[in-house]
């Protein structure tokens, strides 16, 4: 942080820009929340709101499957938050921390495992969940997810336990703690902003996940919210009202988490960047 | 001072004990000893922190890419699979065919036009999401009014599920009632067809692809540069250095470590983004946006008969492409010095 005179002409052009960069940030959400409250004959009308009506979110609510699916959904990504955040922290701490035999090509997996394309991996996926006898059932989601999010999420704690100062993993050895107590006591305390970060990243991938969830997922009763909003909009029928409604209601809970994280996003990235 | 996050994690560095834990460095300095038996005992807290993460890819990734890459060497498709119609079991009639999957497809002109296209979209939507992502991060990075904010009012598109925020662009970019034309309209300009026009539907898209990823550029770059020491921009004020030769030879060099990863990531993830294309237009119009991930899902999910050889085949040339990629760039980092 430094250098606080700026011109008045300095000043405008950066309020300037961050205002305008802001409001293409914040319009298209903006606009979809305006669109649910118009009533469903004037979806594409650019008024904004004429006749606001709650309609759209009566008929989602009471019409259709949408708190069963909601329902599914989280269920579906509290386990996976949960047990990603473990994982991905415990495997970030190691590649971090220790220098053992297969650190890189655990690495190079990692890294690897972002490269998949859905369309490889789908139907084969789709053949083991139903020998398994797991179609239909959230563990096949919540295995899946984990494939998705934690080899990121590894990648990023690494990132943040590599700030953390090793003294302080070395005071814990000191005090005669193991290395499974040094990292639960003393450095999992100070990663919290990682683990927040990790635990955002992991909601919002499980949350909104869309090809495995419409795949895995049959019959009314098991899909997921991401499923399930394509119900409303397909080939044969163009609600926009009802999505749009939905859509609101399915980033609500994203947005708690978010501003949640938010005021850790940044400061978890450089969360052990103390004095050392 | 700050920790250095980009310090290089060779057994040098370790050396001198600054981060020789986990039992690399012996106390008594002796070389460590050989052995299954040893590596266990020294290494076995490293194994069990990782082996959850290995045990699961390696059940979900790994058995889909064997199968992946055995279906690529074959003629499956959908009337040859093992399938169960009513009551009856029907045994898989596909064989093997060797490479010719792989011949057809790099003699197509097709395969051709649509990796020219994924290499375009993909280095506009990286190339621009990381400028616009750097751009904001270092406007951000000093104090000011309503600098927190801004700051979140930025970062809000990551907050929105990607599908419901590509609904919402849908909603924007639609020809005749979108806001986008009425705005036009409004200014006198004729609609603009967004989505139907081949080039503007390139556009349309990259732009999309840019305002979903600029705010985790914009975070983790915004982490980066809050870890540059602020001692070294006051050393450069005081030599003299003007803005851009402190941007220059400071700040791009203090967000290596962290921009080599992001720039990493955001291009695997681009060349493989299947939802926005997907979702907003379908690969169309005719096969203009069509990027080799999205032709890949046609094949073995939208085209009858779905051709399950053929998906698998892109699917594998697909990932071949991006670990040639990720192997040159690795090797491009490390003659910088970077390890990992």
């Amino acid at each position: 942080m430094r250098d606080q005179r700026r011109g008045p002409l300095a000043s405008v052009g950066l309020h300037t820009t961050l205002v305008i960069a802001s409001a293409v940030a914040v319009f298209p959400p903006l606009w979809l929340v305006v669109t649910s409250f118009k009533p469903k004959s004037e979806a594409f009308s650019t008024d904004v709101v004429k006749n606001p009506t709650l309609r759209n979110y009566q008929h989602v609510l009471g019409d259709t499957e949408f708190l069963t699916w909601f329902g599914n959904s989280l269920f579906i990504v509290v386990i996976t938050t949960i047990l990603g955040v473990f994982i991905a922290a415990t495997t970030g701490y190691a590649v971090s921390r220790f220098r053992f035999p297969g650190m890189r090509p655990l690495m190079w997996l990692l890294l690897i495992t972002q490269m998949f394309p859905v369309a490889i991996l789908i139907v084969p996926l789709y053949n083991i969940m139903s020998t398994l006898g797991w179609l239909n059932q959230p563990i096949s989601l919540i295995v899946t997810y984990l494939t998705v999010a934690v080899p990121f999420c590894a990648w990023m704690m690494k990132g943040f336990f590599d700030t953390i100062p090793v003294e302080i993993d070395e005071s814990g050895r000191v005090d005669g703690l193991n290395p499974f107590g040094t990292f639960w006591r003393l450095v999992v305390p100070l990663a919290k902003p990682g683990l927040a970060v990790t635990a955002f990243y992991t909601f919002i991938t499980a949350w909104a996940e869309v090809a495995y969830a419409s795949a895995f997922m049959t019959g009314e009763d098991n899909l997921t919210l991401a499923a399930g909003l394509q119900t409303f909009v397909n080939q044969y029928t163009s609600d926009w009202g009802s999505m749009t409604a939905a859509a609101v209601m399915i980033a609500i809970p994203a947005a708690l988490v978010f501003s949640w994280a938010q005021r850790h996003l940044v400061a978890g990235l450089t969360a052990g960047a103390t004095k050392s | 001072m700050a920790v250095d996050t980009s310090r290089p994690l060779d057994p040098a560095a370790g050396a001198k004990g600054a981060r020789g834990r986990g039992g690399r460095v012996h106390k008594d300095g002796t070389p460590p000893p050989r052995g299954i038996r040893n590596a266990l005992a020294r290494h076995w807290y490293a194994w069990a922190m990782v082996a959850p993460v290995v045990v699961v890819i390696g059940l979900i990734i790994g058995y889909p890419l064997v199968r992946g890459l055995y279906l690529s060497l074959t003629d499956a498709n959908e009337a040859n699979v093992e399938r169960t119609i009513g009551i009856n079991h029907i045994p898989a009639t596909y064989k093997t065919v060797g490479l010719d999957n792989f011949k057809a497809i790099l003699e197509d002109q097709v395969f051709w036009d649509r990796l020219g296209w994924t290499v375009t979209w993909t280095v506009c939507c990286v190339a621009l999401t990381f400028s616009i992502g750097l751009g904001l991060a270092v406007l951000l990075n000093r104090r000011f009014a309503g600098r927190t904010l801004y700051r979140s009012l930025l970062i809000l598109p990551w907050a929105v599920p990607a599908f419901v925020s590509v609904f919402a662009w849908r909603l924007l970019y639609n020809e005749k009632n979108g806001i986008l034309n009425k705005v036009l309209d409004g200014g006198g300009i004729d609609a603009v067809p967004w989505l139907n026009d081949p080039t503007m539907a390139k556009a349309s898209v990259i732009a999309v692809n840019i305002w979903l990823g600029v705010p985790f550029m914009l975070v983790a770059l915004l982490g980066g540069l809050q870890s540059i020491p602020g001692e070294l921009y006051e050393a450069a004020e005081m030599d003299g250095a003007s803005p851009w030769q402190r941007f220059r030879h400071i700040t791009l060099p203090g967000l290596r470590s962290v921009s080599s990863t992001v720039i990493l990531l955001s291009t695997i993830w681009t060349f493989n983004m299947f939802p926005v294309i997907f979702l907003l237009t379908r690969g169309g119009p005719g096969d203009a946006t069509e990027i080799l991930v999205t032709y890949a899902y046609r094949l073995s999910f939208v085209n009858s008969p779905r051709d399950f050889a053929g998906a698998s085949a892109w699917g594998v040339l697909i990932l071949l492409i991006l670990m040639l990629f990720a192997v040159v760039y690795r090797r491009s980092l490390r003659k910088q010095g970077e390890v990992w």
